[in-house]
C-alpha cells in the first residue's frame, strides 16, 4: 500500500502544480459535458436509425411476425408473447425453470376473461 | 458572493486532499462504487433499448392472434375456425399462420420456421435469418438439409439471407414455402399454427376478441397490445437473475453506508476537533464531511454511467452476453439503438449518490457540534 | 484590552459532579502587553484562556472586548466596548477567528498534511482568496525560519519545528491576540528560550498575548508584562513588572 502510494505521489509530482479542486472541478464539468454529448449523441443516432427501424417494423407487417428473436433456448423464451403460462413447466408437473432466460421473460399478461 | 465560492472551493480542496490522504482505500471505494454503478446503468441502458425496440418494430404485429388451448397447452387451430371467425362482425381477415421450432441436432441450434403469408419462396428454397447463415457457416446460393418429421431429408436452397441489421428479428428465422412447412412436420393440412385475425375498428379489438374466446372456448386470443406489454414487462425485476443482480448491489451498497455510518473512527473524531478548535465553523465541517462523500459518489455516478452507455451501444453490452445467451446456441448479433432514460437514471442518482453522501454527513454531525473547547482539553 | 468582570464557570451545575473552574474572577489584560497565567494544573487556566478567546461562554459575570472591530461592531466614542458574553455563537465564532489565535499544549496539528496547508487551515473558510492567505503563511514561516519545510507533511518536523508551525498557524489571520496553553510543555530549555525569543518579537509588533505555563521559563521571563497565579479558580496573586 505505501509503495502505492508512493507512486501515485510522484505521478502527482510531476503534474504542473494545479490546485486539486481545480482538477476536480475540470473533471466533473468534462464529465458532465459528456454526459450531455450522450444525451445528444443517443437522441442523433435515434433520428438516423429511424430508416432502419421502419424496414424493421416493415418485415414484422410483412412475416407477421408477434415476437423479437432474443432467447433461443426455449419456446417460450423464443416467443414470449405467444407462450402460456404453463410452458416453462411443460416437462412435468412442479418442473423448476432450466433455461437461465427463463427468469429473465417474465410471463406474458393477459387482461380479460379467458384466463389459462 | 465570491466569498462563499472561495470558501466552497477552499474546503473542496482539504476534503481532496483528506480522501488522498487514505489513498488505496478510498481508491478501492471508488472503484468498487463505480463497478456497481456501471452495471446498474448498463442494465437500465440495455433494457430500456430493448423496450423501445420492441414498442416501435411490434406496432405492425397482428391485430390478433388466436390460439388453440388443449389442456392448457398450445395446440393447432383447425382451419374451420378460421371461416367461422371471418363472419364475426368487425373481422376484416383472418389469415391462418404456419410457424413452428426445428431442432438441429448437428448444432445444437433451435430454429424458427415460418410460412409468410405473401411473396413465399419458391418450394425447394428459404430465406434465413443471418443467425442461422453464421451458426452453419452458409452463404446465398448454399444447400441446406433439415430433417423432416419422417426422418427423410429435406434439401432446400438458400435464396436470400435477411440484413444483419434486422437480426433482432430475424436471425433464428426460417421461412419457407407451404409444401416445404407441411413436409418438414407432416403438419395436418386442416390445420394451421394459429390466426392472424385484422379487425376494422381498433376500438373493437377486445369484443372480438371475447366474442371469439366465447364462440370457441378451447381458444385463447391475444391481442396486439398485450404482445407489446409482455416485451415492456420484460427484465422484471422480479425476475430470478435480476433479483440476484438488485439484491448484489443493494447490498454493497449497505456495506458502503455501513462503513461510514458506523460513526466514526478516533482519527477522525480528533480531527474535526482540532478544525473546531482552529475556527472552523459546524456548517464548515459539515460542507466538508459533504464534499467528501459528493466527490466519491459523483464521480462513480458519472463515471459509470458513461462506461454503462459505452458498454452496452458501443460494444453491444458484451459483459451480458452470456447471461442473455444462456443456452442458446444461436444468439442474435445487433446494435441497439442508444436511447438514454433519464427518469430511470434520475432514479439510480437519488437511490445512490444522496444516501452516500447523507451517509458520510450525518455521522460526523454530532462530532462536528463538539464545542470548540474541549481541543484545548485533550 | 480585555475586561472580565467577576466571571464564573461551572461544569455541570445542578448535578453529583458540579464543578467550579473558575471562580469569580475580574481582571484586565492590557493591549500589547504579554500577561502570563501561572499555577497548578487544574487551578482553571485553560477554562479562563477558553473564557477569554471567546471559545466558551461564562456561567456568569461579563467579559468585555475593547478595540475590537468586526462585521457587526464598530466601537465608537460612546460605545467603545462590546460585551461578549451573551453573542450569539455565529458572532463569536466571527470574532474569534478575527482577533484571537491559539497554540495548544498538543500542538493540535493535523497529520499528513504539509506544514504550509496546516498553517493556511484557519484561513479556508474565511472566503479570503488563496493566493493571498498563501503568501501570508509563507511570509509567516519565512518570519518563524521554518521556511523549507513548507511543502513537508508535518509528520517529519522535529518538536520545535511543530511548536513554530503551530505559532505560524495562530498568527495566520493576523489576529490581535495569542492565547498559548502551556506552549514549552514539550520542549528542552534552547527550544523554550526560542519560543521567548519568538513571543517578543511578537509582542514587539503590538500583539497582546496570553500565555498560561508553569514552566519557570516563561513566567520568570524578562518579556512578561504581568503575572497572574492562579489556584483553585481564582487569581491569588499578581505581579505586574514595571
Amino acid at each position: 500500500m505505501r509503495e502505492f502510494n508512493s507512486m501515485t505521489k510522484s505521478y502527482f509530482k510531476h503534474l504542473p502544480a494545479m490546485r486539486l479542486s481545480t482538477l476536480y472541478i475540470s473533471f466533473t464539468i468534462a464529465a458532465v459535458v459528456l454526459s450531455l454529448l450522450m444525451v445528444i449523441h443517443a437522441s442523433y443516432r435515434q433520428t438516423a436509425a429511424q430508416r432502419k427501424i421502419q424496414e424493421r417494423a416493415d418485415l414484422v407487417a410483412n412475416l407477421k411476425l408477434t415476437d423479437l428473436c432474443l432467447f433461443t433456448e426455449a419456446r417460450y423464451t423464443r416467443h414470449p408473447a405467444m407462450s402460456d403460462s404453463f410452458a416453462p413447466f411443460q416437462d412435468y408437473p412442479g418442473a423448476l425453470e432450466h433455461f437461465p432466460s427463463g427468469s429473465l421473460v417474465s410471463p406474458p399478461m393477459r387482461n380479460y376473461a379467458t384466463k389459462p | 458572493m465570491p466569498q462563499n465560492l472561495n470558501r466552497y472551493r477552499h474546503i473542496l480542496d482539504f476534503a481532496l486532499a483528506s480522501l488522498l490522504r487514505r489513498r488505496a482505500r478510498n481508491f478501492s471505494l471508488f472503484a468498487l462504487y463505480t463497478l456497481i454503478l456501471f452495471l446498474l446503468a448498463s442494465l437500465i441502458f440495455f433494457v430500456q433499448a430493448i423496450k423501445r425496440e420492441a414498442s416501435l418494430t411490434l406496432v405492425n404485429a397482428p391485430e390478433l392472434v388466436v390460439q388453440r388451448m388443449i389442456a392448457g397447452r398450445h395446440d393447432l387451430i383447425p382451419l374451420e375456425y378460421a371461416k367461422k371467425i371471418s363472419e364475426i362482425r368487425g373481422v376484416t381477415s383472418v389469415v391462418p399462420r404456419l410457424w413452428g421450432y426445428y431442432y438441429d441436432p448437428v448444432f445444437g441450434a433451435n430454429y424458427t420456421l415460418l410460412v409468410p403469408d405473401s411473396d413465399q419462396p419458391q418450394p425447394g428454397s428459404i430465406i434465413i435469418g443471418a443467425g442461422v447463415a453464421r451458426n452453419q457457416r452458409i452463404k446465398q446460393g448454399d444447400l441446406l438439409t433439415l430433417q423432416t418429421a419422417s426422418k427423410t431429408a429435406l434439401l432446400l436452397t438458400v435464396q436470400g439471407i435477411y440484413p444483419t441489421d434486422s437480426e433482432i428479428l430475424s436471425s433464428d428465422l426460417m421461412v419457407m414455402a407451404t409444401d416445404d412447412f407441411r413436409t418438414m412436420f407432416n403438419f395436418p393440412l386442416d390445420k394451421a399454427t394459429d390466426l392472424a385475425v385484422t379487425v376494422a375498428n381498433q376500438r373493437e379489438q377486445a369484443t372480438v376478441a371475447a366474442k371469439i374466446a366465447e364462440t370457441f372456448p378451447d381458444t385463447r386470443p391475444i391481442l396486439r397490445g398485450e404482445m407489446l406489454r409482455t416485451y415492456q414487462n420484460l427484465f422484471d425485476w422480479r425476475g430470478g437473475m435480476l433479483v440476484v443482480m438488485f439484491g448484489v448491489a443493494l447490498l454493497a451498497f449497505v456495506i458502503f453506508a455501513w462503513d461510514k455510518a458506523s460513526g466514526l473512527s478516533a482519527d477522525e473524531r480528533q480531527e474535526i476537533g482540532i478544525l473546531k478548535s482552529i475556527g472552523w465553523e459546524t456548517s464548515d465541517v459539515l460542507l466538508l464531511k459533504f464534499w467528501e462523500g459528493m466527490v466519491i459518489s459523483l464521480t462513480a455516478f458519472l463515471c459509470g454511467v458513461l462506461l454503462a452507455y459505452c458498454h452496452v451501444f458501443f460494444f453491444s453490452a458484451l459483459l451480458f452476453q452470456q447471461a442473455l445467451k444462456g443456452w442458446s446456441v444461436l444468439y442474435p448479433s445487433f446494435t441497439l439503438v442508444p436511447t438514454v432514460d433519464l427518469y430511470q437514471l434520475t432514479i439510480l442518482f437519488f437511490l445512490t449518490v444522496l444516501p452516500y453522501t447523507a451517509a458520510t454527513i450525518i455521522p460526523s454531525w454530532l462530532a462536528a457540534t463538539v464545542p470548540p473547547d474541549t481541543a484545548m482539553r485533550s | 484590552m480585555i475586561k472580565l468582570a467577576e466571571v464564573t464557570k461551572t461544569f455541570n451545575s445542578g448535578r453529583d459532579n458540579q464543578f467550579t473552574a473558575v471562580n469569580d474572577i475580574s481582571l484586565t489584560i492590557r493591549k500589547g502587553e504579554l500577561t502570563i497565567l501561572k499555577g497548578p494544573s487544574g487551578s482553571g487556566k485553560t477554562t479562563l484562556m477558553a473564557l477569554i478567546g471567546c471559545m466558551a461562554r461564562p456561567t456568569s459575570g461579563r467579559i468585555l472586548l475593547h478595540d475590537i472591530s468586526s462585521s457587526f461592531f464598530t466601537p465608537t466614542a460612546d460605545e467603545p466596548t462590546l460585551d461578549i458574553t451573551s453573542l450569539p455563537e455565529r458572532f463569536l465564532t466571527e470574532i474569534r477567528r478575527r482577533s484571537f489565535g491559539f497554540i495548544f499544549q498538543q500542538f493540535n496539528l493535523i497529520k499528513g498534511i504539509s506544514a504550509l496547508e496546516n498553517i493556511t487551515l484557519p484561513a479556508y473558510p474565511t472566503g479570503e482568496h488563496h493566493t493571498v492567505f498563501q503568501k501570508r503563511g509563507r511570509e509567516l514561516m519565512e518570519f518563524l525560519s521554518i521556511s523549507r519545510h513548507a511543502d513537508s507533511p508535518v509528520d517529519w518536523l522535529s518538536g520545535g519545528e511543530l511548536q513554530r508551525v503551530a505559532i505560524a498557524r495562530a498568527l495566520i489571520n493576523s489576529p490581535a491576540i495569542i492565547i498559548a496553553d502551556e506552549p514549552t510543555a514539550h520542549l528542552d530549555s534552547a527550544l523554550s528560550h526560542d519560543f521567548m525569543d519568538s513571543i517578543a518579537r511578537l509582542k514587539a509588533e503590538g500583539k497582546t498575548i496570553l500565555i498560561a505555563s508553569h514552566d519557570p521559563l516563561v513566567y520568570d521571563s524578562t518579556v512578561a508584562d504581568c503575572v497572574l497565579t492562579m489556584r483553585d479558580g481564582s487569581i491569588i496573586e499578581e505581579t505586574a513588572r514595571p
